[in-house]
């Protein structure tokens, strides 16, 4: 990914910041400028998420694509934040703790490396809590 | 609008061909269609082709113009699109050439679909295939695309009574008619044990309930239905054309285990054809993973929820079961040329229903179903079809 189209989203990665929905009151992550439910009546702030949440469903990679190859095996899940919304992440935990149902809390990790530019960049994972 | 037939189509074999280009392929593929068809090929009006990922792939756009030029069809300057939905745009360019047909915009319409996809390393293709879910949101945190659909598969087994050996049974009885299927990527038959030795992908998913990396084409002719009679004594009548879209992301889902897009093409479909289920004789679903095909065949409404794998282990989707699926051998055992495989169907569906399916064959089969999905579930495209 390009250093531009990673900077952009820096609030979000780093902070879990969204949006959320006053009209209705639906949280968003990632953000959204057009609420679903409402949409040319919702009226949108911003947001910023707690951090906890609980495994929905999950998976342990076993193979990837160069970028994350070093960190095989690793878990991905889907994480249902308290306030709603679901997002994708790695779970920092062996493939044997993870479990559907699991609370976790979202820690601040590097992500991974550009292959040719080298660039690091960092992002939000959960841990167990 | 006008009815509409399938007249004509073409497939190469499926597999990895390190000796043969894209446009090798797809031109094989659409002269076959124009062959069966009885045309020539200034009879042509348009031309839609359903690809992927030319770009990442082969490092070619412009997929329209280069097919049209090496079909022999530049100087007869037709319009020729590329169509793009991940794993669904072969579905998308049939329906496109449907669509513009029964519109009577165009009468002789070519819809083709191509992936040639082992010129780039696997690391590559794997990276190029999570384009089809959200770059953003999952493939940026590490989400592969078998990883998405294992998670599909954990989500459903932790909610649902499947067993990983009724899993695993998907991918044998693919191979088992891929066994029978010319094209066939893998010709040979399987076991349970095969797929549960093989190895661990993304958990609780192995390489043999995935689909695997393709070369390949596919073309079919449409025409009025009017007009077919004049080209093939078989025309196959389409019956429905019907797209549906959801979330790009698998975590933005109503419910990860349903693909409501999925749901939602399949009830417009059999109500454009005023047909019900008990109807269909046989469907092609896009089972990209094992667990696809069980979804695939819950969300169409063949049965319910959670009842997919008992079906599975009783035959039910066997070539002499009762609604047999996926009798190409799927995208498990033909192959997955990403943008080929909706076109794919399409010939399958044509091939049962003119009764030239040879070995794997369905006794007087009438009515079929095509269902393609791209991504985890964005972009389904269903297609019934019937003999005229
Ligand atoms: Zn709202």
């Amino acid at each position: 990914m390009s250093v531009p189209r990673f900077w952009r989203k820096i609030p979000q990665r780093y902070n879990l910041e969204g949006t959320r929905c006053e009209t209705c009151g639906r949280y968003f992550f990632p953000p959204r400028n057009l609420c679903p439910t409402c949409r040319r009546e919702g009226k949108i702030v911003e947001h910023t998420f707690k951090g906890t949440g609980k495994i929905v469903t999950f998976t342990v990679i076993r193979s990837a694509s160069d970028q994350f190859a070093k960190l095989t095996p690793y878990v991905l899940a889907i994480v249902e934040l308290e306030e709603g919304p679901r997002m994708t992440a790695q779970i920092v935990c062996s493939p044997e703790e993870a479990y559907i149902g699991m609370p976790v809390k979202a820690v601040f990790r590097r992500l991974g490396t550009e292959g040719e530019s080298g660039v690091i960049y960092y992002g939000t994972k959960f841990a167990p809590m | 609008m006008r009815d509409v037939a399938v007249i004509g189509i073409g497939c190469t074999k499926f597999g990895e061909w390190w000796d043969r280009s894209f446009r090798n392929l797809i031109v094989e593929a659409g002269v076959k269609a124009i062959e069966d068809a009885n045309l020539a090929g200034e009879q042509i009006d348009a031309m839609y082709v359903g690809n992927m990922s030319a770009g990442r792939f082969i490092e070619q756009e412009h997929i329209g113009a280069l097919i049209a030029d090496y079909s022999g069809l530049a100087a007869e300057h037709i319009p020729a699109t590329r169509v793009e939905a991940a794993c669904a745009s072969g579905g998308l360019a049939f329906r496109d050439a449907v669509t513009a047909v029964a519109s009577g915009m165009s009468d002789i319409v070519v819809a083709a679909g191509v992936e040639k996809m082992t010129d780039v390393d696997t690391s590559m293709s794997t990276d190029a295939l999570a384009g089809a879910a959200d770059r953003e949101w999952e493939g940026f945190v590490g989400a592969t695309f078998p990883g998405l659909y294992a998670m599909i598969a954990n989500d459903y087994m932790h909610r649902y009574p499947l067993t990983r050996e009724q899993l695993a049974q998907v991918a044998v009885k693919n191979h088992y008619n891929g066994a029978r299927n010319p094209i066939a990527q893998f010709q040979k038959e399987i076991t349970i044990d095969t797929v549960l030795n093989s190895t661990l992908v993304a958990d609780p998913l192995r390489l043999f309930d995935c689909s695997p990396i393709t070369d390949g084409a596919a073309a079919v002719v449409v025409a009025p239905l009017e007009m077919a009679k004049k080209f093939t004594d078989t025309p196959i009548k389409v019956l429905a054309t019907a797209q549906a879209s959801d979330t790009i992301a698998l975590h933005d889902r109503r419910d990860i285990s349903t693909l409501d897009a999925t749901v939602a093409a399949g009830n417009r479909a059999f109500k454009m054809a005023g047909l019900e289920r008990k109807d269909i004789d046989f469907v092609e679903v896009h089972d990209c993973f094992t667990i696809a095909e069980i979804c695939a065949i819950e969300d169409l409404g063949f049965c319910k929820k959670g009842e997919a794998g008992k079906l599975t282990e009783e035959g039910v989707t066997a070539l002499n079961g009762d609604l047999p699926v996926n009798t190409s051998g799927g995208l498990k055992a033909c192959g997955h040329p990403v943008g080929a495989t909706g076109i794919k169907q399409v010939c399958e569906a044509v091939l049962q229903l003119r009764g030239e399916a040879g070995k794997r064959q369905i006794e007087g089969a009438e009515i079929g179903m095509t269902h393609n999905v791209g991504g985890t579930g964005a972009t389904v495209a269903v297609h019934i079809f019937g003999r005229d």
